[in-house]
This record gives C-alpha cells, structure tokens and sequence, in this order.
C-alpha cells in the first residue's frame, strides 16, 4: 500500500533521484528532503500562495501537489531566481520599495512574480493585481508589492532595451 | 495534513484509465488538476486507495474550433481558457468566466474535466455549460456515450457519470449574440455567493433567444428555461429583466450557509441575474 516511488525531480537546474511515498506533498521534500526552505508553510491549504513554485512554466501551489505529480518535472523556487550575493531584480525592487514588511510571503510573492512577468513583461497595475491574486499578505496592504513588481518589470524591459 | 497512504497510477492513455477503474471499483479516483480532490484527501474527508493521474493523457488535452463547433479536451485548464485567443474570439464567455475561478495557480492546475464532473454546486463550469446547452462525453467499459449538461447533475457530487467511466470532453456550439458571466464572492478564490451565465440574440431590439443558468443556489447548477422564455420577444427592458429574475427565484432552491441566509442568498443572486443580463444585452 505505501510502496515508495523513485522519483527524479530537476530543482533549480539540479537533478535529484530519490525514494518517496507518492502522498508526500511536493513543499515537503523541497523543504525537509533538499533543504529548500525558502517556499514557506503557510496555510497548507491551498490559499495563502506562501508555498508557490514554478513547475514546468507553472505557477503552483507545492502544498496541492503530491510529489508523484511533479515525478519528472522542473521544479523552480526561490533559491533559483536569486541568491543573497546576485539579487534577482525582483529582490532588489522589493526591498527598495518595502515590498515586504516580516517577509513570511515574499518567496512566495517573488516566485509568482517571476512567473508573471515572463508571460507579461509590461503589466497594468490592474494585471499585476490579478495576476498576484493567489497570494496572500498580512503586513503590506500589497500596495508596495504591487508597486516593486512594476517597478522590477521596468527595470526589466530597460536591460533588455540596452541589450539590444 | 498528509493523506492517507495510496499506490500511485500515470496511465497514458484513457484505456489504461478505465482499465485500473475496473480493477479497482469504488477504491480508485482519477484525478486531474488535484485540487478539490487532494484538499480533500489531506483533511482525509476523501479517501483514495488508488489514485489515477491524468496527466499523461493525452488524448484529454486540447481546444478544437471548427464548423461552429467548440470542443474542450478533460485536462484544458482554466489557464489555458483564459490564454486562448481563438476562444477568446469564438466564446468570450468561457474567458469572462474562467477569469472568475480561484487564482491564478489554481488555474494553472483546475482543469473545465474537474471542474463540471466533480458535481460540487460551487464550481463555476456546470452553471455555464448549461447555459451553453454543452454535451458532456464519457467512456467506460462498453464504450463512449454522451450525457446533455442539462441532464448530468443529480445532486450534490452525485451526476450521471458512472464509477467506470470518465468525462473526457465538453463540446457545445460557438454561442452566438451577448454572453457575461457574473459572480458575487466573498474573496479571491471563494465560490459564488451567487452566479449568473447569460446567453442572448438580440434581432432590431427585440431578443430572439435566451439562455440563462445559475451557480450555488442549489445542490445543483440551474438552468432556468422561464427566467430564458421571459427574456424572448422583449426589448429587455425593466420588466422583461424582472418577470426573469422572478422566474430564476422560482427555480432555484439556495441553503442558508456561511455565505448567508437565504433571503440575501436570493437577494444576491436577483442582482447577479440583472446584471448578466444587462451586460450580455449590451454585447449582443
């Protein structure tokens, strides 16, 4: 009945083989199997979005996942969009505009946001509100989320502007 | 919150699906995007011994217009309802509603299958395949068949669907005329308070067809075919718009719940209907 499973995950570019139960959910093994603590336990039920990953080009919610659902896939969190000594600029437009106040949803936060911007590199206001509607946070009344998020994208789009 | 064991299946094709659900009867669950059914499993309110993921299924994904024809594969995802521009031209409505459902990482994994076979009265997707006379089609054992959306829910969880068999599309006519979807929600992510899909034509100011369905104001979705007739040879003016929000409040049947007591629940869902109804004039 709990017959282990092997799975292979690709975690921010890093291949991983293991033995698990298929019902160990996905934020489980990111954060006690490989030591991935940065997609946090929030609510554990699917609302707050403290837990989101990108898996294959999505945003998920790593708490709704089983780890047998993700057996094969690339897994993205926190850890591999930037790193305390090269800040994404999603990290750096955060912490220059207080997009996060105790910082509990902001791996979360920055995870979605990535994701967002890939598929839409020049958002509205109104898109970004949307588009961050699966997270929740309890310190900044999103006003700053929102504005760190625009402000990254602009900054963004100018790099790619002086690349060319 | 971890469920109970199970052994994990990833069939790749819909005869292997319906092969473990015969093996296995009543112990065994398809399970497509996962998130009404493992909510559920975590609070252990569902238990699965043997769980069968679809996501290798290929033969259920994808999006098929042609000859006015609109054809949904079980594993389309809200997300790629949302992102599909030749939807977006053919059936504004499935967009407008899509748009309405959790957030935008639920959407990624919710998929139109989960949504309508699930037969929870809080889904969004039931409500609006009734307005859109869609046919759903299932496959068991003895082959394909397919079930009006009209006639698949029976009762809370309960739908016409049996043990052996999976939904594998929905199909319905590109609709024609003006569509809205409307939804009162407490929050992001909540289901409706109460939920209006409209459909009409609309011929030198006078409506020519109408189609009208209702969201969680029942165990079942509603369509309400006198809330549709009221609307049909008038201008849509005040009265027409109130003899269909009369007729809806005859069809539907709400239960007082943490979203409110019955009265508002009706109240809701009069200004909801009003609103659709407008709005789905407006585009027509």
């Amino acid at each position: 009945m709990s017959n282990k499973m092997h799975i292979k995950l690709n975690v921010n570019g890093e291949d991983h083989e293991f033995l698990a139960e298929p019902r160990e959910l996905l934020i489980h093994t990111l954060r006690e199997r490989l030591n991935l603590t940065g997609p946090h336990v929030g609510c554990e039920t699917s609302h707050c979005g403290a837990c989101t990953v990108t898996i294959d080009g999505k945003s998920v919610k790593s708490c709704t996942m089983f780890v047998a659902q993700a057996n094969g896939a690339e897994v993205t969190t926190i850890e591999g969009i930037g790193s305390p000594d090269a800040l994404h600029v999603l990290q750096e437009s955060f912490r220059e505009h207080h997009g996060l106040q105790c910082g509990f949803c902001t791996p979360g936060m920055i995870t979605r946001a990535s994701k967002l911007l890939e598929e839409n590199p020049n958002p509205t206001e109104e898109e970004v509100r949307f588009g961050m509607a699966g997270n929740l946070c309890r310190c900044t009344g999103y006003q700053n989320i929102v504005k760190s998020i625009l402000a990254a994208a602009a900054e963004l789009n100018a790099v790619k502007e002086a690349a060319q | 919150m971890i469920p109970a064991a199970f052994d994990y299946y990833r069939p790749n094709d819909v005869k292997g699906v319906i092969a473990l659900l015969n093996e296995h009867g009543d112990d065994a669950r398809v399970m497509a995007g996962g998130h009404s059914l493992i909510p559920m499993m975590k609070l252990r309110m569902a238990e699965v011994p043997h769980l069968i993921d679809l996501q290798d299924v290929v033969a259920l994904k994808g999006i098929a217009i042609g000859g006015g024809r609109i054809t949904l594969g079980a594993l389309v995802t809200q997300h790629e309802l949302i992102d599909h521009d030749g939807l977006a031209q053919t059936a504004p409505i499935l967009r407008e509603t899509a748009r309405q459902i959790a957030d935008p990482q639920v959407r990624y994994m919710g998929t139109v299958g989960g949504n309508v076979a699930n037969g929870d009265p809080g889904n969004d997707m039931p409500g609006l395949m009734q307005c859109l006379n869609a046919d759903f089609t299932l496959v068991g054992p003895d082959g394909e068949r397919t079930v009006a959306a009209r006639d698949f829910y029976e009762a809370a969880y309960m739908t016409a669907r049996e043990d052996d068999e999976i939904l594998v599309g929905v199909s319905f006519d590109a609709p024609k005329g003006g569509q809205a979807y409307e939804k009162q929600k407490r929050k992001i992510g909540d289901y409706a308070t109460a939920a209006a899909a409209v459909v009409l034509t609309k011929e030198n100011g006078t409506c020519t067809s109408a189609s009208i369905a209702m969201t969680n104001l029942s165990d079942i979705p509603v369509f309400s075919q006198d809330a549709s007739d009221a609307l049909i040879g008038t201008s849509v003016e005040d009265n027409a718009i109130r003899a269909a929000v009369a007729a809806m409040l005859k069809d539907i049947d709400p239960v007082e719940d943490n979203r409110g007591p019955v009265a508002f629940k009706q109240h809701a869902a009069s200004i909801i209907l009003t609103r659709a109804i407008k709005s789905a004039w407006d585009r027509a």
